[in-house]
């Protein structure tokens, strides 16, 4: 079997001085060639391990023969964001992780083709020319990320009329907040996408904070809505809760992606101030310290990654670990911060951390990390970012009588209909699960698209 | 984009904006904040209400002219639009959903100082519709930074005006009232007025023996509220401060917000923005909001003087 097309990727050393797109993508003929690798297994598994059941095979076998209208077809039929997909989901925890090619080589690069095909639609204009029968429903969603674009989409495809209200100034939730502009780019990617979701009818209204600008309750009553999907996403960032953390230059992963990302605080044009330190300690190992680490690089930092457990754990996606480490960002593993010290402006100087080694295997399985007594030592820096993941956002609970959520402040719902206490109310994504990844919130979408769909045809 | 209805000068670089915004207007409750977004390129700024009208589906806002943001924003017009405007945030003051009757009983003070009036503004006037009796202490620099003397005074409310150069009013800062009242030695002697100018229809301080009150509000900047709570808590009233920390969303997503009440790490937007005045590291909350204050000059340069000298060339260090 040959092997994989290696992709195209700017060079690590112009990269990271830049936001440009860490990669090409194929072109029309790696994608066929990369294509005719699929062996069509009589019994696809790459489908199994997709969350919103991508007609892989399908669109594979369209592209292998530079069907490209085909391919995209296919994928539409399950789809509403391929092009988001393709970039940054962990394929190869999914569907990559199920193909058989894998047993002695490379998968298939499905992610890679589903990218290729996405962006070739785009720039070719091919649409998803979807007749729709207005059924005369109205459904509300409740933000604009993957999880409420993905349901949005899927009741706009139904008939249903569907209205997205977004808190922020811009749609796309975390893929505008969060996702940095070097892994999927703003403007020709999250926009197009949004306008494709647009185009089915969706009509998107921002600066609109539910359960503080509207309550869900004037939602039913006065503006008439008959189910309402609630995709609010993760909320307040987690910290460490020692000495000195609220030092200036300590910041969530989230303030300073957003500063980045959402109010691009690099640009001179810009009003958002943002700060880069010369030496800048990012604490975590999850996708989001990736994106904030890699983001400081191109600021012009010298950047590490501070992780309790060894590099085997991290949790982010291997090929953002990968091109971390080609772009040189230092990854300082079993460690952990203890204390952070600020001079006498409070202006954080160093970090004091302390040595781990791992222990006996917690309930998941990973490895405990545990404290090595007296290890303790200074590393110097002026700028910590935490990157400790968060907790759900406690805003639309906290203002909407009868919205139940477990103890982490999850909201509360039925698995199979994705249903809330309260009836005709559905959620999906980081507000049910807690953080989770963009796929998984849009297979929660689509799950709840088909839960307001029965529940409002047996009303 | 929300239009702007109502332009005001209010005083030096302290101007007033009424905004169309339907939705924002029906929700509005004294104590919250919105943010604002004058453009594409502009940063969110948070900024406490000031008041709204339900009927006229419009919320009013004081902005204070101190960085490259609120400079363009000054030059903004009656009729031109923000692209954003996005609230109400946070929570409304403790005091909304009392009954008259227990809202006397408290016997409030509003402690406003400079552009800690807009804030305040629109508690009182609350408490006012209701009938309940309260005292506000309206403090500033000069006269000449003196904003919604008229508001306040169409209040039903005894108002005490003070300036920190003793050019109008009482003597300020704002703590010194706040100790005459107390002890009883406020005079209307000691008040000056401008060609005899006393605020209309006001019974300034003939009423006055000692006054004691049982809760304050305090509202300013960071070094005037501190002050204002030191001084409180030494005369035993509880007071509620406004806080306005750095902010990027507003809906507690960031944490730029975040701020020690007591030994508990709390979120402005989320948690607040009115917290325990005895409870707040003062001298933290003021470290903390220089924290982007190279940036902002620079950008502020950069916006007067165009690409000249704004860091990054080596040449100064900055």
């Amino acid at each position: 079997m040959a092997d994989r097309v290696k992709v195209r990727e700017q060079d690590p050393k112009v990269r990271a001085k830049n936001f440009d797109e860490v990669c090409f993508g194929y072109n029309e003929d790696e994608a066929a060639l990369e294509a005719s690798r699929c062996l069509h297994c009589k019994n696809p598994q790459c489908v199994k391990g997709c969350p919103v059941g991508l007609h892989i095979p399908e669109f594979i076998a369209e592209l292998k023969n530079k069907n490209f209208e085909g391919a995209i077809s296919e994928i539409h039929k399950s789809s509403s964001l391929p092009a988001i997909c393709g970039r940054v989901c962990p394929q190869e925890t999914q569907c990559e992780a199920k193909c058989v090619l894998g047993i002695k080589g490379e998968p298939v690069a499905i992610g890679k083709l589903e990218r290729f095909i996405a962006d070739y639609a785009r720039e070719h204009g091919l649409e998803d020319n979807i007749e729709i029968n207005k059924n005369g429903k109205k459904v509300a969603v409740i933000g604009s990320g993957p999880a409420g674009l993905s349901c949005a989409t899927d009741l706009a495809k139904l008939g249903y009329d569907v209205t997205i209200f977004e808190a922020l100034h811009t749609a796309g939730g975390v893929l505008t907040y969060g996702i940095p502009e070097f892994r999927l780019p703003k403007d020709e990617v999250v926009k197009a996408e949004v306008e494709n979701v647009k185009k089915l009818g969706v009509k998107i209204e921002t600066n609109v904070i539910v359960g503080k600008t509207i309550s869900i309750d004037s939602l039913r009553n006065e503006e008439k809505f008959d189910a309402i999907f609630i995709g609010s996403g993760a909320g307040l960032p987690m910290f460490m809760h020692i000495p000195g953390e609220n030092s200036n230059g300590v910041f969530s992963a989230n303030e300073f992606l957003t500063r980045a990302n959402l109010m691009k605080g690099f640009r001179d044009d810009y009003d958002t101030p943002i700060k880069v330190g010369k030496k800048v300690i990012v604490v975590g190992g999850g996708n989001v310290a990736m994106d904030a680490a890699r983001t400081a690089l191109r600021l012009g930092a010298e950047t590490h990654i501070v992780y309790r457990r060894s590099e085997n754990e991290l949790p982010a996606r291997l090929e953002e670990v990968h091109h971390a480490k080609e772009e040189g960002i230092i990854f300082d593993t079993l460690c952990n911060p203890v204390e952070i010290i600020a001079d006498e402006n409070d202006n954080v100087k160093a970090v004091k951390l302390i040595r781990m080694e791992l222990g006996e295997p917690d309930e998941k399985g990973r490895r405990r990390p545990v404290e090595i007594k007296g290890s303790e030592f200074d590393i110097d820096c002026d700028m910590v970012i935490m990157a400790l993941g968060t907790t759900p956002n406690p805003m639309l609970p906290k203002n909407t009588k009868g919205l139940e959520t477990d103890k982490k402040g999850c909201i509360l719902h039925d698995e199979e209909t994705t249903a809330t206490s309260i009836g005709g109310i559905f959620v999906g994504g980081d507000a049910a699960t807690g953080a989770a990844t963009v796929i998984l919130a849009m297979g929660a979408g689509k799950k709840a698209a088909i839960g307001i769909h029965n529940y409002l045809m047996n009303k | 984009m929300y239009k702007i209805i109502k332009k005001k000068d209010l005083a030096d670089k302290l101007c007033l904006y009424e905004i169309e915004h339907n939705r924002l207007a029906k929700a509005a409750m004294p104590g919250q904040f919105l943010i604002v977004k004058i453009d594409e390129k502009g940063e969110r700024i948070p900024l406490t209400i000031c008041d709204y009208d339900r009927e006229k589906g419009t919320v009013t806002i004081v902005v204070q002219e101190v960085g490259a943001t609120t400079k363009r924003m000054n030059a903004m017009k009656e009729g031109d639009y923000f692209k954003d405007v996005v609230g109400p945030l946070g929570n409304a003051s403790d005091l909304i959903g009392l009954s008259k009757d227990e809202l006397n009983q408290k016997k409030i003070l509003f402690i406003a100082g400079g552009l800690g009036a807009a804030p305040v503004y629109p508690q009182a006037k609350y408490l006012s519709e209701l009938g309940v009796s309260f005292d506000v202490i309206l403090g500033s620099k000069s006269v000449n930074t003196l904003i919604l003397e008229k508001e306040y005074s169409d209040l039903n409310c005894n108002l005490y005006v003070c300036t920190d150069d003793e050019s109008y009013g009482f003597k300020g800062p704002v703590t010194n009232v706040l100790k005459m009242l107390c002890d009883g030695s406020i005079s209307e002697a000691n008040y000056k007025t401008i060609d005899g100018k006393i605020v209309k229809g006001r019974d300034i301080c003939k009423s006055v023996d000692k006054k004691t009150y049982g809760h304050a509000v305090a509202i300013g900047s960071a070094v005037m509220m501190k002050f204002s709570c030191l001084t409180t808590k030494e005369l035993g009233i509880p007071t509620i401060v406004s806080m306005n920390t750095l902010m990027v969303d507003g809906t507690g997503m960031c944490g730029a917000c975040r701020l020690m009440v007591g030994d508990e790490l709390k979120f402005c937007c989320i948690d607040g923005p009115e917290f325990d005045g005895h409870k707040i590291d003062f001298d933290a909350v003021i470290k903390r909001q220089a924290q982007y204050k190279d940036e902002e000059s620079r950008a502020l340069l950069r916006l007067n003087e165009g690409p000249t000298h704004h860091g990054n060339c080596g040449n100064c260090g900055g």
